[in-house]
């Protein structure tokens, strides 16, 4: 057995390395292109503070730590939409179809409605709705059902949704421009504001939230089979289901609460890595993460340069990516 | 390790290496939610080591509910299941997959997998999170594909295989979790007549290794020359048990059945036999 497991194992590794390289990759390209663009081999000079006071203000202040949280948007939208689509066993699942977007989307219009205007304050704030909306999803899904079935998360998931769409609107509906332009913010994603304080934020929150979903990736393994499989094989499916979506749904929160509503890509990207050949969930979410981040960078440099000097909204470039991306899937399926 | 495991693995070891261990089952009434009828009314059964127990029944008589309530995910509101001397509410999702190992009738796949990454998830209770597989386990994996005659597999995917390659890779991935009791849930469901033959007398060598078979199945003719025990169950409830002659009855078959038979004793085999007449025999009889 040895031998043929060395060489999935390579599989496995080689889209990781192809990963990473490309994460390398788009991160140099995403620092040097812009409005001012930057050599490739004076990149790593201003990194270090060498040479051009203005490249290095804006190598180091604005687009490393743009690029950055755009790739870690990424990596936590990613593994989060991997492991939900595992769990729920469905590959059109995304984390924002269990009411994080809607919840956080409340969290920072409340916020800001209260007239709080520090940026870390919404932040947790949007954090914090998201999780309400979350542990919520889970308590409707419980009291209607009881068990594990998966299809009363997912429309639970569509009810909290829907009600914090709903509210947003009512609240947004005699909003003076500048605070309809700020729900705007939330609703199509950016990472235009971003910080060194922000992406080690969301730093913590990944490796805190997306270590223990990569622990338990072979549970969702046999989670993906459905219950039966899941009990003879000694996963406690309702607690372990549970539990993954609790802690996925966080993962996304936390990126809202940094980016905003960036939708597609926890859609599309584990969808990716199961087209490209990843065979069981560990394997899954590592690629994905990868893939994630080299997307979203990829994503947020046509979101400042393709329409410069206006910054367009993330959640649009991606949208535009993820459609594409869908006809291509469909044509495969009927084939 | 509890008291209960201590107990139980003072019971003499089988020939296969795992603990003899009698599956009982006493009076057990499953209802679901919003249906009338209780799909299981006070059935009992018990499934001793060295043989193998075979539930038999038209559709809906409850036979996979038994399935279901031995891995807990059906409303049992009455009656008892022991394991062992242990009942089974005893035991952890995980001590139940060491002990029980099941092949339930239907599965999902959202993801393709190898099928040698496949059959190694029988081992997923007896691993931690990021082990890797210990020489203990592969040998269990080596075994259950090399026992289904799936050993050649091993590097294809799951959603290439045929229906009747994916149900012996299916059987693997139980055998591949060497429990004492082996559930199996309709096996050959899709098998033709060389791969259900092998798959009986997979079972029937397993039960003479000293452990426990209870198996789902419609094949009545097969159940009566390889089951050394049978249970008929008819509406939740169980119509005849016992031996190969005192279920296999002809006028019994008939009414659980709902359908004309025959009940002969097969010449070429020596084994009693089912053959189902026209449906036009009804009016005539």
């Amino acid at each position: 057995m040895s031998t043929p497991a060395r060489r999935a194992e390579i599989d496995a590794r080689l889209l990781a390395a192809l990963g990473v390289c490309g994460v390398v990759v788009m991160l140099a390209v995403a620092v040097a292109i812009g409005t001012v663009s930057v050599p490739i081999g004076e990149v790593w000079s201003a990194l270090r503070g060498v040479g051009d006071a203005t490249t290095v203000t804006i190598v180091r202040d604005l687009r490393v730590p743009r690029a950055l949280l755009a790739a870690l948007v990424g990596v936590g939208l990613s593994v989060s939409g991997g492991a939900l689509q595992g769990t729920l066993r469905n590959p059109l699942a995304e984390p924002f179809l269990l009411g994080v977007s809607g919840g956080a989307a409340v969290g920072a219009v409340i916020a800001t409605a209260l007239g709080i205007t520090s940026p870390l304050v919404v932040t947790v704030a949007a954090f914090v709705g998201a999780a309400f909306a979350t542990a919520l999803v889970s308590v409707i899904a419980r009291v209607a059902g009881g068990g594990s079935d998966t299809r009363l998360l997912l429309m639970a998931g569509v009810v909290v949704g829907a009600f914090a769409n709903a509210a947003i609107l009512v609240a947004l509906a005699d909003a003076p421009p500048e605070r309809l332009r700020g729900a705007l913010w939330w609703m199509m994603g950016s990472a235009a504001d971003a910080t060194w304080g922000a992406v080690a934020r969301l730093a913590v929150a990944i490796v805190v939230l997306a270590t223990p979903l990569i622990w338990w990736a072979r549970d969702i393994d046999v989670l993906a089979m459905g219950d039966d499989a899941a009990a003879s094989l000694g996963v406690d499916t309702v607690r372990t289901s549970r539990r993954v979506f609790l802690v996925a749904s966080w993962l996304a929160a936390a990126t809202v609460a940094a980016a905003g509503l960036v939708g597609f890509v926890g859609l599309v990207v584990p969808n990716i890595a199961r087209a490209v050949g990843a065979r069981h969930h560990r394997s899954m979410l590592l690629v994905s993460a990868l893939f994630g981040a080299a997307l979203m960078i990829g994503a947020d440099l046509l979101a400042r340069t393709a329409r410069a000097p206006a910054d367009l909204p993330l959640g649009a470039v991606t949208a535009l990516i993820g459609v594409p991306f869908f006809l291509l899937r469909m044509r495969r399926l009927a084939a | 390790m509890t008291t209960g495991d201590a107990r139980d693995r003072d019971a003499a070891p089988s020939s296969s290496g795992t603990t003899a261990m009698r599956l009982r089952i006493d009076d057990v009434v499953v209802q679901y939610a919003g249906s009338a009828a209780r799909a299981l009314d006070g059935v009992s059964l018990v499934a001793t080591p060295g043989s193998m127990t075979a539930v038999v029944g038209p559709n809906g008589s409850g036979k996979s509910t038994i399935v279901r309530a031995l891995l807990r995910l059906n409303p049992r509101i009455r009656g008892a299941i022991h394991i062992g001397d242990s009942s089974l509410e005893s035991f952890t999702p995980r001590r139940f997959a060491t002990t029980v190992a099941v092949v339930p009738q239907r599965e999902e796949s959202l993801m393709p997998m190898l099928v040698k990454d496949y059959v190694a998830l029988g081992r997923h209770a007896h691993r931690s999170a990021f082990g890797a597989l210990t020489a203990e386990d592969t040998h269990h994996i080596v075994d259950g594909l090399a026992r289904t005659g799936m050993g050649h597999a091993v590097d294809r995917r799951t959603d290439q295989l045929s229906g009747g390659e994916w149900q012996r890779v299916r059987i693997a991935r139980a055998l591949a979790q060497h429990a004492p009791v082996l559930v199996l849930d309709e096996p050959t469901a899709f098998l033709d007549i060389a791969h259900e033959m092998a798959v009986f007398e997979l079972l029937d060598t397993l039960a003479r290794e000293g452990r426990t078979v209870l198996l789902v199945s419609h094949q009545l003719n097969l159940v009566a020359r390889f089951a050394s025990h049978i249970v008929l169950l008819h509406r939740g409830l169980v119509a005849a048990a016992g031996s190969a002659g005192e279920v296999m009855r002809g006028e019994l078959l008939e009414r659980v059945y709902d359908w004309p038979l025959v009940v002969t004793r097969d010449a070429a085999v020596g084994a009693l036999s089912m053959l189902p007449l026209r449906g036009s025999a009804k009016r005539t009889r």
